[in-house]
């Protein structure tokens, strides 16, 4: 009696809540069916798992700048996409000069092989051929972005910090827009390939195929995180982000040094952005001036899902969000997988209309 | 001398009269941008049928960007619901006319319903996905929404992209698609054509009596042949009485008791709730009104435009254009909205593609690198045109983009209110000052009420 | 409940409080038990009170003490975490604001809240309810047009009536974000009266108004009350305005219902006086 009435407030209180342990439980259900029975091998259900931990740690990794910047300059960050994009373009100019210096002019080589440059099998990139270059991209990658975001912070929002957030928000359409067209501008409007991918080699653990880019991504990314944690727990910068977060007139008045924090905000999130966006073109193999833009909504959904301010919800969230795309798959197939982006985002919409403070309670790590 | 003072005081008078009058602002400006591209039409030189074209092309973007604005200004303007979904809004109107309206027999299949049923089947659609938007999404935060309609928008689009849509047969074994990637390609032909030509998707069935003269009229006093740039001017002109019938439509919108309660409902929704309005009902009337005219601009601009329905149309980069002519204009001034989808319609999005060729021709680049470092290699042996050469027959449109999200910032920074935006219409049905003097009482020292003669 | 202690302090006159009611009828506005958290913090402990047909009730208590939480619960601007609200008989908590000012229920904040960039006219015109014109297609379609034409004209001539009564009628084609302090209290009046309400909720009303014409408006609450039987219920700061123009008063302290009574009652009150006088010393 006393459960029955508990479950009528339930769903009185929380619809949202009722309708996605329903569904859940479901698509367990119907999971464990079809793995039991032949629809679906364990080998292939690994591989979609897998893969959804390889891009909703990328989808974390760049959400923690967007969740930060979210809660502390208080806007939704339209242009933090083509951060990525720039991450990634300027890093890999940099993996496929030093990978083919050697053998070819740098111009072709810079520009990522646009007009007649190089092209990826023969300048060769890969973990396993040239790792220094891939390090030294990545580093580039991080550092690019570093500057450009703090250059925008200097040029675009700081002039008009104080405005509310849809003002803001419309300005980083703005810087969205012209970011990602100086990439067309300087590089090129497709998709184009970049690593070697016949060289990259794959193991194969119990049936899971694992090749060495992706895993080269799981360590680069789990170290970054946890080296944000250490930051923010170590230094009085998760703190003061908090307060910041908060309030930010009562934290310049209790002396916390605003500006000062923002721009390690801008450090933090955008050399983020840029390792991601780094390492998503290592998972992809291929390159291309939006490719930002198109995992910007992930990311958004990620970071509302995990609670905007949280750096740990937003990798929750990542990880959330990337096996929710890809083992959508299981039941998404044929024509039907062109769904599983779309999952994602009704997913997103879902925790807006029921949970807009994250599932995990607004709980602000910072 | 004497001159002189005649000519300021010409220029004081005209300058009065556009501050009046909305009609003789939009009215100028149209004629200053028809003179515009008229002017580039001579220096390109092109034949008399060019330039109709060109007035044509003038016109129908004016038209299509305005339309669309309008429709903006409704969700942003007055009622401040920051939709930035509209793509996918167009998407719906325009598919829902497609799909209604192409043959049965096309790839992919159609309903063969006549246009009209499809123009208002695709208003109906569009409103009505916005109101499953509106629904649960209205009591969102202006960010979220901003946030959910952006997702909307793009689920819209990859539904339509995707091959599982491509033909599906309905219930009654009708045979329907979306054509997927490559879309729809047999869109009914404008309207207009009916006018011109007995078999209005052909050209080639020979023209309607009143096509025939106005072609004879054309060719007798004007030697133009090429009957198509007549057709879409005459279409240019109807989209520009259709801009006008919304216009109107908007201002009767705002004008009265339901657009009092949108415009409290923008500045402070609680006051409007504590004076007993149900903001959610007028919220969600006015987001589906925007979305079926949204739905409209879509069918006019994308479907009977361009004649061919494609997914990539309907990328957000559409929705961020007439969110930045929204703001050239002005949010919450209709007549801001035309004139910042004009401006952006001519100065950002056709002036853009004619320019190259203006440069070509008066410098006569040949250089043509295919990419940047090529582009500015040269530049140390003092070389410039490849670098222009590059710019102009590369990368162009990109630099429009880049040029458009610079000024986006700046807009934001420095006039936030745009041209017209910081126009106050007063919302109500009637004059409320009239038979009351309450000017003349003013004993008071406070700043004269905006609105009037300012300059800014 | 130590609202119910506070009922002791209050004294045998109980019929003061049914001023203009018979005892046994149900009062225009009864709080029972009235809840609201914040996070961990309580702003209102279990208030109950009534307000009496047609009376000039009044609220005090010192700050914090919970009035405009009160307010805002009864009015549904915020959602009491318990307790019930009857207006007229029906418990309107939790419901929208909207729905509780459709009932006859209207308030005023502490704070002005004109609307900004709308004229005084344009605040004005906006509060009437249920107006023809509030529906999209009457606005629009031209056969209805007419009717709200005629409505509108209708209701130009009372809120220039109203404003003529306000003595703001020489602003009323200001933006009313132009307002001094007063100027706003006395829109926001004029505003609320426009809805045509039962019963009006003041928060602070007479902040900033000269006195002359506070002297006005308590004249035009009283004839309100006498010839349209409309009840107010009102915060103030000001104690001279209380004690002589309230009756009942009734005072809060630290979330709940201190005492209730005449308002030398109240003076005397000790625990009043502690609570809250003694604050002031």
């Amino acid at each position: 009696m006393e459960l029955y009435a508990r479950g009528r407030h339930l769903l009185r209180d929380q619809p949202g809540l009722v309708v996605v342990a329903v569904a859940t439980l479901l698509l367990v259900g119907d999971l464990l069916g079809k793995l039991l029975g032949d629809g679906l091998t364990a080998a292939r259900f690994g591989g979609f798992v897998w893969d959804g931990l390889v891009i909703g740690l990328l989808i974390g990794l760049a959400g923690i700048g967007l969740s930060l910047t979210y809660s502390i300059l208080g806007f939704a960050n339209f242009a933090h996409g083509d951060y990525i994009s720039w991450g990634a373009f300027s890093g890999w100019a940099v993996a496929y000069l030093l990978a083919g210096i050697d053998r070819y002019a740098a111009g072709g080589l810079l520009l990522i092989g646009a007009g007649d440059g190089p092209a990826p099998g023969d300048v060769g990139v890969s973990i396993t051929n040239t790792p220094l270059s891939i390090v030294a991209g990545l580093v580039v990658a991080v550092g690019f972005t570093v500057g450009i975001s703090l250059l925008i912070d200097r040029a675009v929002y700081r002039p008009i910090r104080d405005a509310d957030g849809i003002t803001l928000l419309i300005a980083s359409i703005g810087v969205a827009f012209a970011l990602r067209y100086l990439i067309v501008f300087f590089f090129y409007s497709g998709r184009q390939g970049v690593t070697d991918i016949s060289r990259v080699p794959s193991y194969d653990i119990g049936g899971v195929v694992i090749n060495a880019h992706e895993l080269t991504i799981v360590v680069i990314a789990l170290v970054l995180m946890v080296g944000v944690h250490l930051l923010l727990q170590r230094s009085k910068l998760g703190k003061a982000m908090r307060a910041m977060a908060d309030n930010r007139d009562l934290a310049q008045v209790t002396g916390i040094p605003v500006e000062g924090v923002i721009r390690t905000t801008w450090i933090l999130g955008g050399g983020l952005a840029g390792a991601a966006g780094y390492l998503v073109v290592l998972t992809q193999g291929t390159i291309a001036y939006d490719l930002g833009w198109l995992l910007l909504l992930l990311i958004f959904a990620a970071v509302i899902m995990g609670g905007i301010g949280s750096v740990y919800g937003a990798i929750v969230g990542g990880l959330v969000i990337g096996l929710a795309s890809r083992l959508s798959l299981i039941w998404l197939t044929g024509d039907l997988s062109s769904f599983a982006e779309p999952v994602a985002f009704g997913l997103m919409i879902f925790v807006l209309l029921f949970r807009p403070e994250g599932i995990f309670g607004g709980v602000s790590t910072a | 001398m004497s001159s002189d003072q005649f000519q300021t005081g010409r220029l004081t008078q005209f300058r009065e009269l556009l501050e009046r009058s909305d009609a003789a602002l939009v009215l100028t400006a149209m004629a200053a941008f028809y003179l515009l591209f008229l002017g580039i039409g001579a220096i390109l030189n092109y034949d008399v049928a060019g330039l109709i074209s060109i007035l044509g092309q003038v016109t129908f973007f004016t038209a299509v960007y305005a339309l669309i604005v309008l429709a903006l200004n409704l969700h942003w303007g007055y009622a401040g619901l920051f939709n930035i979904g509209i793509a996918g809004f167009m998407a719906v109107g325009v598919y829902t006319m497609a799909m209604l309206t192409a043959p049965p027999t096309g790839s992919p299949p159609g309903l063969g319903l006549p246009v009209a049923v499809g123009i208002v089947g695709g208003m109906l659609a569009a409103a009505l996905v916005g109101l499953v938007t509106a629904l649960p999404a209205l009591r969102l935060r202006a960010d979220y929404l901003a946030i959910v309609t952006v997702a909307i928008s793009e689920i819209i689009r990859l539904t339509y992209n995707s091959p599982a849509f491509s033909t599906f047969t309905l219930p009654g074994g009708i045979a329907l698609g979306t054509g997927g990637a490559s879309g729809i390609g047999t869109v009914p032909s404008n309207p207009v054509q009916a006018i011109y030509y007995v078999d209005p998707s052909s050209a080639a069935s020979g023209t309607t009596p009143i096509g025939a003269a106005i072609f004879g009229f054309f060719e007798a006093v004007f030697g133009v042949v090429r009957s198509a740039v007549i057709v879409d001017l005459t279409y240019g002109l109807v989209l520009a009485v259709v801009v006008f019938l919304v216009y109107t439509l908007l201002a009767r919108v705002g004008n009265s008791p339901f657009g009092r309660v949108l415009k409290a409902i923008r500045e402070d929704e609680v006051v409007a709730k504590s004076l007993g309005k149900d903001t959610n009902r007028f919220k969600i009337k006015t987001f589906m009104l925007g979305c079926a005219l949204m739905g409209l601009a879509g069918v006019l601009w994308q479907g009977f435009g361009t004649g061919a329905v494609y997914p990539q149309a309907f990328r957000p980069e559409l929705t961020f254009y007439i969110f930045i002519a929204v703001i050239i204009g002005g949010a919450g001034s209709n007549t801001g909205s035309v004139l910042g989808g004009a401006v952006f319609a001519n100065l950002l999005f056709l002036l853009p593609q004619y320019l190259p060729n203006i440069i070509e021709q008066t410098f006569s680049i040949q250089a043509d690198p295919n990419n940047f470092i090529a582009a500015v290699g040269p530049i140390a042996a003092g070389e410039i045109a490849p670098l222009l050469g590059y710019i102009l027959n590369q990368r162009l449109p990109a630099l429009r983009f880049v040029f458009v999200g610079v000024l986006l910032v700046y807009l934001m920074q420095n006039r936030p209110e745009g041209l017209l935006g910081h126009r106050t219409e007063t919302a109500a049905a009637v004059n409320l000052s009239e038979g009351h003097t309450a000017a003349e009482q003013t004993g008071s020292d406070l700043t004269a009420p905006e609105g009037g003669v300012d300059d800014e | 409940m130590s609202s119910e202690s506070a009922v002791d302090g209050v004294g045998e006159d109980s019929a003061a409080i049914n001023a203009a009611g018979d005892s046994g009828e149900e009062p225009p506005l009864r709080v029972e038990n009235l809840r609201k958290e914040f996070g961990g913090i309580t702003a209102v402990d279990g208030a109950s009170f009534e307000v009496a047909d047609g009376s000039l009730t009044g609220l005090i208590g010192p700050n914090g003490a919970g009035k405009s939480t009160t307010f805002n619960c009864i009015t549904g601007v915020q959602e009491p975490t318990g307790g019930a609200v009857y207006f007229n008989g029906s418990d309107i908590a939790g419901r929208a604001p909207n729905a509780i000012v459709n009932r006859g229920l209207v308030r005023t904040f502490q704070i002005a809240r004109e609307l900004a960039e709308m004229t005084v006219l344009e605040n004005l015109m906006l509060a009437p309810q249920r107006q023809q014109g509030e529906a999209l297609y009457r606005s629009v379609l031209p056969p209805f047009r007419d009717g709200v034409i005629e409505e509108e004209t209708e209701l130009r001539e009372a809120v220039w009536e109203s404003l003529e009564f306000f003595e703001i009628d020489h602003l009323a084609e200001e933006q009313a974000g132009n307002l001094s302090g007063g100027q706003r209290k006395l829109l926001e009046l004029a505003r609320a009266l426009m809805t045509d309400p039962d019963m009006l909720l003041l928060d602070e009303p007479f902040a900033g108004v000269n006195p002359t014409l506070e002297a006005k408006l308590l004249d035009r609450i009283n004839q309100l009350r006498a010839e349209e039987g409309l009840t107010f219920l009102l915060v103030e700061h000001d104690m001279d305005i209380i004690m002589e123009h309230c009756d009942p008063v009734i005072v809060m302290h630290q979330g709940h219902v201190l005492a209730e009574g005449r308002p030398g009652e109240i003076r005397n009150n000790e625990r009043v006086v502690d609570a809250y006088f003694g604050e002031q010393r």
